[in-house]
């Protein structure tokens, strides 16, 4: 795996706002004191007219943008996931989400993998809450290909979304050139019918390597990448429901509120399976480099496996 | 200003004062109190102040309104009916089932409403951002946002103060409503937020002070923001919360409470007799 080319979903998003601005004039950025991390300092490198640093002020920057949006702009408003969707969930929720406006919320430093900084920084809540609000898309793109592709949905869409992006560089496995990436669609990554894997984010490649690691073992899985958490694609995950009798869910993120309750959710109500969750058990994060973090989590192939192969013995 | 035209926006406040009443005793709650203390600044926006287009609620080249005090709806409703962005009588529609006059300002539901607020604080941040893309757009737009003393206590206010300054947002024009009130008593009581005219100049205004039931101080104080440049513009106006309504006038008690029939009645007539007198000047 050495020669796998990786890259952080961060800097997918600041290639794709630079990318995407060079044909859309109404796009705006505004970030909060962390464009250098959220890497929208690359955007603001090429559009320093078009790049807002709203200081470190992350309520009013979330409804300034709803402003913004009112008068025709489309602006991406960036921070941490903990600072974005964490502490203006309610401006997000009462100026964005309930006027149904036109902003785009690329949040970075998702998750456990953050690392070093510890749990204050470690966002495992932003999809619980995002996913709460009526009428708001969430993303957790898997790489830098699809990462970059959902930035330019995102743009394309009219409403709220939220996207989530990552700190820790990750192996890009999607191929440029045959990827097609729409909101609210999944993708089947690898067929089988034994179990299915459903995983975001960064976990979607960790379960890849799951679906091998089963097959080693003589269990077909079905991977399928969920990067819409919101509107979930209900078709795909109760066909493979259905298909495969079992299910696993795997995300950087609290088991509670995020893919794993809304595959839970969905399939209570339509198509009752055995499920199991992999992702933060109902914990905080803590410090330390994110491989070891994401074994300390039980958030990597090997911990997807093994939830696996439990609900196939 | 001349007498004719300051007659006619007393005559509009009365009736705006109306609505505010008639709507909040339908509803049987609702905001009468910073309803009343604004209606005076309601009337001379929509009739002076404001580029806007009442048979065209969404004309791209309008001013822009945000209603940072959302809670005060009543008041800005019967503005815009008496505007006619909608019919008078629907006010009394207000806050029930299937009504488009939602409890809290709703844009996408209410003709003329240019933000949905309801959250304090939030209001003058879109305020904020709206200006910021009017001038990136090189549009010709104010922007104008209504806050409550009481509102001020939230720190969003300050963060976006502190945006507006750094833009340089000089087609913003903040005004505070300086009724001295909200829910819980006096706002100095509560959680003092004196010395505001200092604060806000602090914060890089250029700040007035008016008396918020004077047309022709508000004429000049909305000039005085129109030239200045470079910085955005704070007007505080003191006010009489409840204004217009005599046992209504300065009790915090009226900030969120419906008055019944018999109030309903007095209140009603007091603004009939205001509005006859005006008419007989």
């Amino acid at each position: 795996m050495a020669d796998v080319k990786k890259i952080a979903t961060r800097d997918s998003y600041g290639n794709a706002l630079t990318a995407l601005a060079a044909e859309h004039e109404d796009l705006v950025v505004f970030d909060a004191d962390l464009a250098g991390a959220t890497k929208t300092a690359v955007f603001k490198k090429a559009y320093p007219d078009r790049h807002f640093d709203c200081g470190i002020a992350e309520g009013n920057m979330m409804a300034a943008a709803a402003g913004a949006s009112a008068m025709g702009l489309v602006p991406f408003v960036s921070s941490f996931a903990m600072f974005a969707a964490g502490r203006a969930f309610e401006q997000i929720r009462n100026s964005i989400g309930y006027p149904h406006l036109n902003v785009k919320i690329g949040a970075t430093h998702g998750g456990i993998s953050v690392g070093e900084d510890g749990a204050s920084h470690q966002c495992c809540e932003d999809f619980a809450l995002m996913r709460s609000i009526p009428g708001m898309v969430v993303l957790s793109p898997s790489d830098d290909v699809e990462a970059r592709a959902a930035v330019k949905a995102a743009y394309e869409h009219k409403g709220p979304v939220y996207l989530r992006f990552g700190r820790l560089a990750v192996p890009v496995f999607h191929d440029e050139a045959t990827f097609r990436f729409q909101i609210g669609k999944g993708e089947v990554l690898r067929e089988g019918t034994d179990v299915a894997i459903i995983a975001n984010g960064l976990l979607v490649n960790e379960a890849v390597q799951a679906g091998e690691l089963l097959a080693q073992a003589g269990i077909q899985a079905r991977v399928i990448n969920l990067c819409t958490i919101k509107p979930l694609d209900e078709e795909l995950v109760l066909q493979a429901a259905r298909d495969c009798k079992r299910v696993v869910t795997c995300e950087e993120h609290s088991i509670i509120g995020g893919l794993g309750e809304a595959v839970c959710a969905l399939l209570a109500e339509r198509c009752p399976t055995p499920v199991r969750r992999v992702g933060v058990r109902d914990t905080f994060g803590c410090s330390g480099p994110a491989a070891q973090l994401l074994e300390k989590f039980g958030l990597t192939a090997k911990d997807i496996a093994a939830a696996a192969k439990e609900l196939c013995g | 200003m001349t007498a004719n035209e300051k007659k006619d926006l007393m005559a509009m406040a009365c009736r705006v004062r109306m609505g505010v009443i008639e709507g909040t005793h339908s509803a049987k709650c609702g905001h009468p109190g910073g309803s009343l203390s604004a209606a005076d600044l309601f009337t001379y926006l929509y009739s002076k102040e404001l580029r806007v287009d009442p048979k065209d609620p969404k004309w791209e080249g309008r001013d822009r309104f945000v209603l940072s005090k959302g809670h005060t709806a009543p008041g800005l409703y019967a503005a815009l009916a008496d505007r006619g962005f909608f019919p008078a009588e629907d006010l009394k529609t207000l806050r029930q089932v299937g009504s488009y006059l939602q409890g809290h300002p709703n844009m996408n539901t209410v003709p003329g409403v240019d933000m949905s607020t309801g959250s304090l604080g939030q209001g003058v941040s879109a305020a904020a951002g709206m200006a910021l893309a009017a001038k990136i757009q090189k549009r010709d737009c104010r922007v104008y946002a209504l806050l409550g003393d009481g509102e001020i206590q939230e720190g969003q206010v300050w963060e976006a103060l502190m945006f507006a300054h750094h833009y340089k947002l000089d087609d913003l024009c903040i005004i505070i409503d300086n009724n001295g009130l909200q829910i819980d008593g006096r706002v100095s009581d509560v959680m003092d937020p004196y010395p505001i005219v200092d604060k806000l100049a602090a914060f890089g205004f250029a700040v007035e002070e008016i008396d918020g039931h004077d047309f022709e101080q508000m004429e000049t104080a909305f000039a005085h923001a129109r030239e200045t440049k470079g910085r955005p513009y704070a007007i505080v106006m003191k006010t009489t919360k409840g204004k217009g309504v005599s046992f209504m006038e300065d009790q915090a008690g009226w900030h969120g409470k419906a008055p019944n029939d018999g109030e309903y009645e007095q209140a009603m007539n007091e603004l009939r007799q205001a509005l006859a007198e005006v008419e007989a000047m």
